[in-house]
């Protein structure tokens, strides 16, 4: 990709981008069919059960059946419901979070939009999602949709502060908000030359915010099922509660590909000599460590409760998130100029 | 840790910068064909038989009571705001990043007082019980 970028663009190549960005779309939908799987698998043996293993050799086809279910299943508006807001929240929520992805690099060459704001474009767009559920939730007109509603755009907003400013830190390093140019930053041929150990600080903070715009476990108050029943998504059915979901895997494909990027130092190798790997396998196997990382800790933590949730947010990750960025402003003034 | 040349700006040449956002643009509209035909498609082979306990609000199976969009608690709309002064800040934090190699010394203390400034702001929203869930 990204070679003929450089010549005004045809028709014919605007075509072959579409095409390609279809076929990329197809692997996202793969990804998340068996992320889910994956899930219930790990869930399962953590928990000393064996997961789903029906349907299909292995319970592989278990997804797909889920899906096909939610595909036939009859469509309830409910009267009371916005009708318009109501079909519009899925959509809003699941486009920003297939955008956001045209912005990741998988190798040096491996990449479909090479933004020179790449960073800040993640940012801004996964912010979107967070007014589709208010959205969801008002439309809908339900009592427990509307409270889940605010309470996850609460959460969101809280968190989505220090995730953007844990950052900060990489941009100093790097120089740039380009996510190649980023990774590029962190080549050297050994693993401590990655962001992940430099920014030390600002990679935890970055994981937990992350953990928390997922809305998954232990931050997953939004959907807490014992109080709020579903949260948002209580009154969607079928393939627009289908479209909530797929948006927060599709998600989960965007953090662990974009810790990877900013953090674990992308496609390069962890040591000189393990070179001749190509990059997007080492690509490939952090961003599944990272997936099956979110997987772990979600059999591993209880749930939080709302008071101590935002507490963590607002007094805890922002300050340490700021003076992340002094330090490395500091180090960078007395040793690097 | 050397100084880099930024190699890939994105922006090299007008051309390469615009299709840039082209593919983008084909990502968005990627993103609304795959709703808009998966529910074209659902439309063909789901039910359709509403009835009225079906179209009902949903409350744990008891008749809804009052109205659906109820009051809800003042603290959600501090939070916003707070959101709002700090993501400003990450506005600002952000180009500061970017070109803080080719700035000097001064540009890190003008940045630590804004931030400074905006962190006294927090702690006056602490000290306030604003950011303690159960306060009010």
């Amino acid at each position: 990709m990204g070679a003929w970028l450089h010549d005004p663009l045809t028709w014919s190549d605007a075509v072959i981008i579409f095409l390609w960005g279809a076929v990329f779309l197809f692997v996202v939908l793969g990804f998340v069919t068996y992320a889910i799987y994956f899930e219930r698998k790990v869930i399962g043996w953590m928990q000393l059960r064996i997961g789903p293993n029906r349907v299909g050799p292995l319970g592989l086809l278990q997804t797909v059946a889920d899906i096909f279910k939610l595909l036939i299943k009859e469509d309830t508006i409910p009267r009371k419901a916005d009708r318009l807001l109501f079909v519009l929240a899925p959509i809003l929520c699941y486009v920003p979070a297939f955008t956001v992805l045209a912005v990741i690099p998988y190798t040096e060459k491996l990449y479909f939009a090479d933004l020179n704001v790449g960073l800040l474009y993640y940012a801004a767009l996964s912010g979107i999602s967070t007014l589709a559920i208010v959205l969801g939730g008002w439309a809908s007109n339900n009592k427990y949709a509307l409270l889940g509603g605010m309470r996850s755009a609460a959460q969101m907003i809280s968190y989505e502060v220090p995730l953007v400013i844990s950052v900060v830190g990489v941009i100093l390093l790097s120089g740039s908000l380009n996510l190649r140019d980023i990774v590029d930053a962190q080549a050297g041929g050994w693993f401590w030359d990655w962001n992940f150990l430099p920014q030390i600080i600002g990679f935890v903070v970055f994981i937990i915010a992350a953990v928390s715009e997922l809305n998954r476990t232990p931050f997953d108050l939004p959907e807490a099922e014992s109080e709020l029943v579903a949260g948002y998504h209580v009154e969607y059915s079928g393939f627009r509660f289908a479209f909530f979901m797929l948006s927060e895997y599709v998600y989960v494909y965007a953090i662990a590909a974009l810790t990877t990027v900013l953090f674990l130092g992308g496609w390069h190798a962890p040591a000189p000599f393990l070179d001749f790997v190509p990059g997007i396998v080492w690509f490939l196997l952090k961003f599944a460590f990272i997936v099956f990382f979110l997987f772990w800790i979600r059999a591993t933590f209880p749930r939080i409760r709302v008071d101590q949730l935002m507490g963590l947010g607002w007094k805890v990750l922002l300050p340490v998130s700021l003076l992340n960025v002094f330090l490395t402003a500091g180090y960078l003034e007395l040793f690097v100029k | 840790m050397t100084k880099r040349l930024v190699r890939f700006d994105g922006g090299d040449g007008v051309d390469n910068y615009v299709n840039q956002y082209v593919v983008v643009a084909i990502f968005i509209l990627l993103g609304i064909l795959l709703p808009a035909a998966a529910l074209t498609v659902g439309r063909l082979l789901r039910p359709h038989k509403p009835n009225d306990p079906k179209q009902t609000t949903y409350e744990s199976g008891n008749e809804p009571v009052g109205e659906g969009q109820v009051r809800f608690n003042i603290r959600y709309y501090i939070f916003a705001l707070m959101f709002v002064i700090f993501d400003v800040e990450t506005v600002f934090l952000y180009p500061w990043a970017v070109a803080y190699n080719k700035l000097g010394l001064f540009v890190l203390v003008e940045m630590f007082i804004f931030a400074a400034m905006l962190f006294i702001g927090l702690l006056y929203a602490w000290k306030k019980k604003v950011l303690k869930w159960n306060s009010v």
